[in-house]
């Protein structure tokens, strides 16, 4: 650690902060911001006039979204016959579509609480995009299994409500658990993300030139007016929140995957689906995230506050959670073999070599092939290979739910039930007309909203706190990137 | 900067305004540090009744100004046990095999149990209720975080003397705003504005009513 110095100047910032030595690398946010700039850069965004760019996607989602709302009017007018769900593969794509894009859903929340609990400060410039993937994602989740109730008008027979009918919902149902996990899981996103939205949407108020966005920003800010007393709860309520999200996040994918694990069913029933899924979910979030974070920060200007630094550092997530995901694959053909389970033997003899072997194949090679690339420096610090990777992720983790669906169900115990699955265009649709719901909200957050935490990125730069060093003079580690406010030496001392 | 009295409205007032009460002083740093020792030396000079408002929370800021823990957490524990409270209940109730009734609402049948005997696992099997009362606790507790923190800051506030102030809308910004109150037994437009000046002020404002 190099010696204090009495001078406030700064040592000199290397423009690389993606270097392996932290006392090398420079910080967090570069280009040189400070507090104003930094407002301006983000707010910008939102002040501007739409640019075509922009106008052009907002027409595309809009389109796909609106495809996707006669997909639900011709499946709610027809009956669910319009999608190739049969017995006995009932569940068919949109249970695939549920698991896939909650799935998604899980990096946000990863990001803006396990992160924040780990004192992961480079989350700050990313937490609010992938919060706002998040609840979008979950949205999309969301639909399908609401949709697939066969009667959607009655969807709300999932909840425990009194009833004419005396009854309650079966509450040992992993199906059950489900609404209540995905519907905590969406209500406490949401929340979260507006929480901390709050400081932000009073900055844009306060930025705000026409009526429109004073009153909108206004309201939306509830008038936030960033009084220390209100810092303090917030940051307390912020700590708790994410303390709470934790737990929640991990409880919601595996309850999603108690839905296919407490089922008899062959390759279905493992302990280790909990996990399994936990980890994939991740993976695919993460790859979501690199996917959407990639495009934006070039096009909105924001390489200086989301840097190369943040990518890669989500690629190394990615690669990780993506060799536990392959670890979880090749130890559950392990366990079919070792179980001596005739059944069990089949359904993994039969995943990469049966009906369905061009999904196995397609999920085996996205998933635990291609990402293999990021463990090279040089393609993590490519925008063609990074994305190369995250794009394979996003393919691959669809083929895996496929797999997990579609190879069960249809060839269970008895041959002469056995039955193939094949999705019609409506099925196809519904898929693609999903990503239009998503787009919509996505591209609506991205031009309307604050898209980085801006209150939370000024807490980790240098301007950020007070300094610390002699006779209220900035520390030479106050410009480094692990700078710990909290954790100071000695006056004068060195550690 | 000399010392600068603001009347908000009169731009685009045509009467003379009545005149307004005093409600307070605001004076504007651009250094957290300095805005750090402002508020130290406010608090060693007696002063109570001020705040700073920053555009994120600064670190070290609480004890300078003196700000008390907060209750917020225990709110949590009383919401999230609540949760967990109600999906006990809820699970064990609607699943057992007891003959109870609770009156339902108006022309509705009572509501009783509604017993499924699956497999012929028992109807009380708690670990299978775990997941609800597990998402109901974390719910409840979420809800307590959120709106107990919202109600306890006094938010949604409509109205606030300061957001008047062109200077204020800095404070979400890169401006640090130390606000006083004239409640404040200390408070006296020159000694306060002198003080605060003496610490870095950029300039001090008179806020009206």
């Amino acid at each position: 650690m190099a010696t204090l110095t009495t001078q406030p100047e700064p040592p000199t910032p290397a423009v690389d902060n993606t270097h392996d030595d932290p006392r090398s690398r420079a910080t967090l946010v570069l280009g040189g911001l400070n507090l104003t700039t930094l407002t301006d850069r983000v707010t910008g965004i939102a002040m501007s006039r739409p640019q075509l760019w922009w106008l052009a996607a907002i027409s595309i989602s809009l389109s796909l979204l609106g495809y996707l709302g006669l997909m639900i009017g011709y499946l709610v007018v027809t009956g669910p016959g319009v999608w190739g769900n049969n017995q006995p593969v009932a569940w068919g794509f949109p249970i695939v579509n549920f698991v896939f894009w909650v799935g998604i859903g899980h990096a946000g929340t990863l990001i803006s609480a396990i992160l924040f609990l780990f004192r992961q400060n480079w989350r700050t410039s990313i937490n609010r995009f992938a919060e706002a993937m998040t609840i979008f994602a979950v949205m999309c989740a969301g639909l399908f299994p609401g949709i697939h109730v066969g009667r959607p008008w009655l969807a709300f027979w999932l909840f425990p409500y009194p009833n004419q009918m005396a009854m309650w919902p079966q509450f040992r149902s992993p199906l059950l658990w489900d609404v209540f996990a995905v519907g905590t899981y969406a209500t406490v996103s949401a929340l979260f993300w507006y929480t901390g939205m709050v400081p932000d949407l009073a900055t844009l108020r306060d930025r705000s030139k026409n009526m429109i966005g004073k009153v909108g920003y206004g309201i939306a800010s509830l008038g936030w007016n960033g009084s220390s007393r209100h810092w303090h709860r917030f940051e307390k309520a912020y700590l708790l929140l994410a303390a709470l999200a934790t737990p929640l996040v991990l409880s919601v994918h595996s309850v999603v995957s108690f839905d296919f694990a407490v089922s008899q069913l062959p390759g279905w029933t493992t302990t280790i689906f909990p996990p399994y899924f936990v980890a994939g979910a991740i993976y695919g979030g993460f790859a979501m995230v690199i996917t959407l974070a990639v495009p934006c920060r070039k096009i909105f200007g924001l390489e200086d506050i989301i840097t190369w630094r943040h990518i890669e550092n989500c690629a190394k997530v990615m690669l990780g959670t993506g060799m536990i995901v392959c670890y979880a694959y090749s130890i559950e053909f392990f366990t079919a073999w070792y179980s001596g389970h005739h059944y069990e033997q089949f359904t993994f003899f039969n995943r990469p070599m049966g009906n369905y072997m061009a999904g196995f194949w397609a999920m085996t090679i996205c998933n635990c092939v291609i990402p293999q690339i990021l463990w090279f420096r040089r393609v993590r610090k490519s925008w063609v290979g990074v994305m190369i990777a995250a794009m394979a992720v996003n393919i691959g983790m669809w083929f895996e739910r496929f797999v997990i669906v579609m190879t069960s169900l249809s060839r269970d115990f008895l041959p002469s039930s056995w039955a193939q699955f094949s999705p019609t265009w409506v099925d196809i649709s519904m898929l693609v007309g999903s990503f239009g719901l998503f787009f919509t909200f996505f591209l609506l957050f991205l031009k309307f909203l604050p898209t980085i935490a801006m209150a939370e990125v000024k807490t980790v730069m240098p301007q950020g706190h007070p300094h610390t060093g002699p006779g209220g003079t900035m520390r030479p580690d106050e410009m480094s990137t692990d700078y710990r406010p909290d954790e100071q030496p000695e006056h004068g001392g060195t550690h | 900067m000399t010392q600068a009295t603001v009347y908000p409205d009169s731009h685009h007032d045509t009467e003379p305004d009545e005149p307004r009460a005093l409600w307070g002083m605001l004076a504007e740093f651009d250094d957290v540090t300095e805005v750090v020792h402002a508020a130290r030396a406010m608090r060693d000079a007696g002063y109570r009744r001020f705040d700073v408002h920053s555009p994120f929370p600064i670190h070290g800021i609480d004890g300078a100004i003196g700000i008390r823990p907060t209750i917020l957490p225990w709110i949590v524990l009383a919401m999230g046990l609540t949760g967990m409270t109600i999906g006990f209940a809820l699970t064990m109730f609607t699943m057992g095999d007891f003959a109870l009734a609770i009156p339902g609402p108006p022309g509705a049948p009572p509501l009783e149990p509604y017993p499924y005997l699956i497999s012929g696992k028992p109807h009380l099997s708690i670990p299978a209720f775990i997941p609800v009362i597990f998402e109901l606790t974390i719910l409840l507790s979420a809800f307590g975080a959120v709106f107990g923190m919202f109600l306890l800051n006094k938010l949604p506030l409509l109205y606030h003397p300061l957001f008047q102030h062109e200077t204020f809308k800095r404070a979400t910004d890169d401006r640090f705003i130390l606000v006083v109150e004239s409640r404040d037994r200390h408070f006296d437009p020159e000694k306060t504005a002198a003080l605060l000046k003496k610490q870095g002020a950029l300039c001090t404002e008179e806020v009206l009513y």
